[in-house]
């Protein structure tokens, strides 16, 4: 479903490369979890994949269901189906969740030739997905993410995943911020949204989420490469001997530096 | 960086309202004098008096200084070659849309303002000023049936001689200001509303001031005078040619409330606002101002500004009435080489006054956005209360938004709060919005609509849908 082919990028602009080389296989019905240290380049991964403008791609490709995307507006991505959850999601104020939800799941819509719901219809189809996460109704009236708690903003951004239904999911570090049992209620949420048809990439710092969601694939980033891949038991051993140890692989394979 | 230059040049699309409609005007000397101000009382066959008030305004005007005290730097309008005074050949009698000018009518039609009233907007009641002369005013029966007298400045002159003596010129004097002196000496036309006692005026009112000519000044003059306990919501819509030159548009609006009277008044402006590189495009040096004359009363103002190239405009409200109240309600939209600088004033004098003034300032391009306002509180006005919020959003790097807030209290009792925020439409705000399916066009217009709300709703229900569809076309375009 997505194939990163030595993906290099850098900050636009300023040639500040900060993905050096990345190499990545996701099919669908798979989880995969990348794991590494602040900095190495984890949400700069998913933003480049997701289109964000402010990188660019100098090196390699990324490819979707077999073909290259990076020719796509961020929005034609989200058309076909990629999804970002975002580590820090943005604050839209005056537009209420309810009212952005509806645009963009109908745009969506008209993209995929599916049908639009009419206001009324998507009041009763979103009430179903807040179930899912257990989200109060008064959030749909409120601004995007204004003023949200940082838990309550990185429950918003699965809800919204809920409602617009994407194959491939980018979810980085929802599970930041959630205390003890939104990590339980958003994580039994997501594994309810993942079937045979979608995929989803999970950031994460913490082996805790995955007890909760169970990856197929470990990653471990460094410095803008995925250093090593295994599977589930790398995150336990990366909990216990954190990453210095992986340091010295990043500089054997050469390139790197 | 390629995203910011994407985002500005998707701001201008091209401006719809820039045709011109093919008339013959009447022939009419160009220049000032205290003879072409006769000959314009003349034209208008105004009695004796009302030609003593424009050659009082003139001698005033002469001894005056064109102000230079705002955040705005253009050419002088050159009030020598001026024409200060432009009316189609076939003045209508304003008796039956029969009689109106065919190209006239299409102008309005193609406006999206048909004059026919089995076509307009249910519950509107128009006035068409083309050029400053008033052509047309529907609903007139249905408005007499409720006392409610709404015709043009012209008519109520001859017709209602009483109420302009008393009142034009009681709000905005004629040595008020430079603009609001040439004004009253030059005015040609405009609107005239009265509301009688315990009256609620049962539609919206509304004027649409078209400028065609591209030589004349435009000088319209309104009054609206609501009495005790009556209520009146007025609308006003500015649109014009697109001309190389600019053409100077300086209009003077009163508003009196009495004991518990309440008036609400909206603009939707969008005069031309030159292009790119700011050539042509209306200068709009407007007074505006309201009375609360009578306690309890209550004025509003709200603003729509998109269009001008150069506006200089401060609707303001004189809170005399005990427990009047006083509102301003603004978004001023600026893009390309654009400049405003707009805001309000609240004076308080009576005591327990309120007023409340939401400003919201909208840059891009290379334009210049400022808001200016002043808040008054005088010695008598016991617990007077002010809250002020004044919002700037930049849409890239190349524009620029100043608040210059002014804070006067006499009165050890009055609250004045003020607040003030400044953001940018970040890549990230739109990033976010594109990584959930909207486009980027549909992004920005959101985002500016959510940063109006507070404004937008506060327009007549009837014309929310043109509000939005102008903020719309003011902030979208194709993607450069
Ligand atoms: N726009 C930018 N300009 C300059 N440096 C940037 C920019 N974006 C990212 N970087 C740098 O790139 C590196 C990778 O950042 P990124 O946010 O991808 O890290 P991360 O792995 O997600 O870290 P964390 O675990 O702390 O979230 C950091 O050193 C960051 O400072
Ligand atoms: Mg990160």
């Amino acid at each position: 479903m997505l194939e990163l082919k030595n993906l290099h990028a850098e900050v636009e602009g300023e040639g500040i490369e900060i993905l050096k080389g990345v190499n990545l296989k996701v099919s669908k019905g798979e989880i995969h979890a990348i794991m590494g240290p602040n900095g190495s380049g984890k949400s700069t991964l998913s933003k480049v994949v997701a289109g964000h403008p402010h990188y660019e791609v100098t090196k390699g490709d990324i490819l979707y269901n077999g073909e290259s995307i990076l020719e796509m507006d961020p929005d034609e991505r989200a058309h076909a189906g990629i999804f970002l959850a975002f580590q820090y999601p943005v604050e839209v104020p005056g537009v209420t969740n309810t009212t952005l939800l509806r645009e963009s799941y109908n745009t969506i819509a008209a993209s995929r030739g599916r049908e639009e719901l009419d206001p009324l219809e998507f009041d009763d189809y979103i009430k179903e997905k807040l179930s899912l996460v257990e989200m109060n109704p008064d959030f749909l009236e409120r601004s995007v993410n204004t003023g949200f708690s940082g838990g309550e903003k990185k429950r918003n951004e699965i809800f919204q995943m809920a409602v617009l239904q994407p194959t491939l999911s980018l979810l980085d570090e929802t599970d930041s911020g959630l205390d003890i049992d939104a990590l339980r209620i958003v994580s039994d949420g997501i594994n309810k949204l993942h079937g045979d048809h979608d995929a989803i990439v999970l950031i994460t710092h913490y082996q805790r989420l995955l007890n909760y969601i169970i990856p197929d694939h470990v990653h471990v980033m460094i410095n803008g490469r995925i250093v090593k891949t295994g599977g589930k038991e790398l995150a336990l051993e990366l909990e216990e001997k954190g990453y210095d140890w992986l340091e010295s692989l990043e500089t054997v394979n050469g390139e790197a530096k | 960086m390629s995203e910011t230059k994407a985002l500005e040049s998707m701001i201008g699309e091209e401006y719809k309202y820039g045709f011109t409609t093919d008339i013959e005007y009447e022939d009419f000397p160009s220049g000032i004098n205290e003879d072409i101000v006769r000959l314009i009382s003349e034209k208008k066959n105004e009695p004796e008096w009302m030609t003593e008030f424009r050659l009082k305004a003139y001698r005033a005007w002469v001894e005056m200084e064109e102000p230079s005290w705002f955040n705005a730097t253009y050419e002088k309008p050159k009030f020598d070659t001026l024409q200060y005074y432009s009316a189609p050949k076939n003045k209508p009698k304003l008796n039956s849309l029969d009689e109106v000018d065919p190209n006239i009518r299409e102008t309005y039609e193609k406006l999206g303002i048909p004059l026919d009233e089995q076509k307009m907007l249910a519950g509107v009641a128009v006035d068409a000023v083309f050029d400053s002369i008033s052509i047309f005013t529907s609903f007139k029966e249905k408005l007499a049936e409720a006392g409610v007298i709404f015709c043009s400045i012209s008519e109520a002159v001859q017709d209602h001689p009483e109420l302009i003596k008393k009142y034009m010129g009681s709000v905005v004097p004629a040595r008020d200001n430079f603009y609001a002196a040439l004004n009253s000496a030059v005015f040609s036309d405009g609107s005239f509303c009265y509301v009688p006692k315990d009256t609620i005026c049962p539609m919206e009112l509304s004027t649409y001031f078209r400028i065609n000519n591209m030589n004349s000044g435009q000088f319209e003059r309104t009054l609206i005078i609501a009495e005790e306990n009556s209520h009146v919501s007025y609308l006003e819509g500015c649109t014009a040619p697109v001309y190389d030159e600019n053409q100077l548009h300086a209009a003077v609006v009163e508003l009196i409330a009495l004991d518990n009277a309440e008036i609400k008044y909206s603009t939707i402006q969008n005069w031309y606002s030159g292009d790119e590189n700011g050539k042509g495009g209306i200068y709009n040096f407007v007074t505006k101002r309201g009375a609360c004359r009578g306690k309890n009363s209550k004025i509003s103002w709200t603003q729509l500004e998109t269009g001008s190239v150069v506006t200089l405009k401060y609707p303001s409200v004189i809170l005399q009435g005990d427990n009047s109240v006083g509102e301003f309600f603004s978004v001023a939209v600026t893009n390309k080489m654009q400049q405003a600088d707009t805001g309000t004033k609240m004076i308080h004098i009576g005591k327990n006054t309120k007023s409340t003034i939401i400003s919201k300032g909208i840059s891009a391009g290379r334009s210049n956005n400022s808001y200016r306002g002043e808040v008054k509180i005088s010695k008598k006005a016991d617990n007077a209360r002010n809250y002020s919020q004044c919002d700037s959003m930049l849409i890239g790097q190349t524009c620029g938004a100043h608040t210059f807030p002014y804070i006067e209290s006499a009165n050890p009792t009055g609250k004045i709060e003020h607040e003030a925020t400044t953001s940018r439409v970040g890549e990230d705000q739109i990033f976010y919005l594109q990584q959930r399916g909207i486009s980027e066009d549909d992004a920005i217009s959101l985002i500016v609509n959510g940063f109006c709300k507070e404004v937008l709703k506060e327009l007549p229900m009837e014309f929310a849908v043109e509000a939005n569809k102008l903020l719309g076309i003011k902030l979208e375009g194709s993607v450069g």
